[in-house]
């Protein structure tokens, strides 16, 4: 009961930092996604956008997909 | 210097990727193919074609596993067409700063990502809003813990009522309380995501300040 009702003040209030927004997201998404696949910080790469996945449940479902496709490709961890 | 392998000879007049960017050889093989003519350039079309019908059937085995074979296979395929086109026409916008497998899958992954969306979404009228924001206000009375906690959400259905405009409170009810997908409101309200997640973030970021203010 209280995991829903913060998940719901979650959604209503949104992440509390400076986020980017969906179209700048999408833009970044590649670059972001290959830099955290290679272990790099992808987050001082493009500030705002990890705040945004937290804020949008639709480009986060489509930065957990492409971070496992790429995943995927790269194989298993040697 | 550079040795002409790692970097992106042909290509420069027709792609956006930087003098000197370093592509790997499968990104720069697949790019130099791809702004070519000929031959050449349509096997290229079928492989790209290939990679981008994964990652849209990748998209759709995860999202809508209670599809149909049939149906599953009909967005995908649709949505690595549609993406087909859309990295085509924006294959000028790729700056080499990933791999252009992974640029050209997340064209894919939209696609398929939204149709999902929509599909499951296409008999359902969305929700309407005052009954479900009064949820918010006490519903179903709680345990003594969770008293702390209705105060705050009553707070926050308060400052919903005190400070959005009625697109805010409509967009933001839809999408934060009611679970509507954003590519379905956007759809239904003829909008785009980006633009409906503009109008959640300013109301996310009035009802912050009021929150404050009253606390
Ligand atoms: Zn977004």
């Amino acid at each position: 009961m209280e995991d829903r009702d913060n998940e719901l003040i979650g959604r209503l209030l949104g992440p509390a930092g400076p986020e980017i927004g969906c179209d700048a997201c999408f833009e970044e998404l590649d670059r972001y996604v290959d830099l955290e696949a290679a272990g790099k910080d992808a987050d001082a790469a493009v500030p705002g956008l990890r705040a945004h996945l937290e804020g949008c449940p639709a480009c986060r479902e489509e930065h957990e997909s492409l971070l496992a496709l790429v995943r995927e490709d790269q194989g298993p961890a040697s | 210097m550079t040795p002409a392998t790692t970097t992106v000879p042909g290509v420069m007049r027709t792609s956006s990727v930087a003098p000197g960017t370093r592509l790997d050889p499968e990104s720069q093989e697949l790019l130099q193919a791809l702004t070519g003519s000929g031959r050449a350039y349509d096997d290229a079309c079928a492989r790209l074609h290939e990679l981008l019908l994964r990652a849209a059937r990748f998209e759709v085995t995860r999202r809508a596993r209670s599809l149909k074979g049939a149906e599953a296979d009909a967005i995908a395929t649709e949505a690595a067409d549609d993406a087909l086109l859309a990295v085509l026409r924006r294959l000028d916008d790729f700056r080499g700063l990933s791999k252009l497998t992974t640029w050209a899958y997340k064209f894919a992954l939209y696609e398929a990502a939204v149709k999902v969306r929509r599909h499951a979404w296409r008999d359902r009228e969305l929700p309407v809003e005052p009954d479900t924001l009064a949820s918010l206000h006490g519903g179903v009375p709680g345990p003594e813990e969770d008293v702390e906690m209705r105060e705050r959400l009553g707070t926050i259905a308060a400052a919903i009522d005190e400070v959005l405009t009625p697109h805010q409170r409509r967009v933001l009810v839809a999408l934060a309380v009611n679970g509507v997908p954003i590519d379905v409101l956007a759809e239904r309200l003829s909008t785009t995501r980006g633009a409906l997640y503009k109008t959640l973030h300013d109301a996310r970021a009035k009802l912050r300040v009021q929150l404050e203010e009253t606390s």
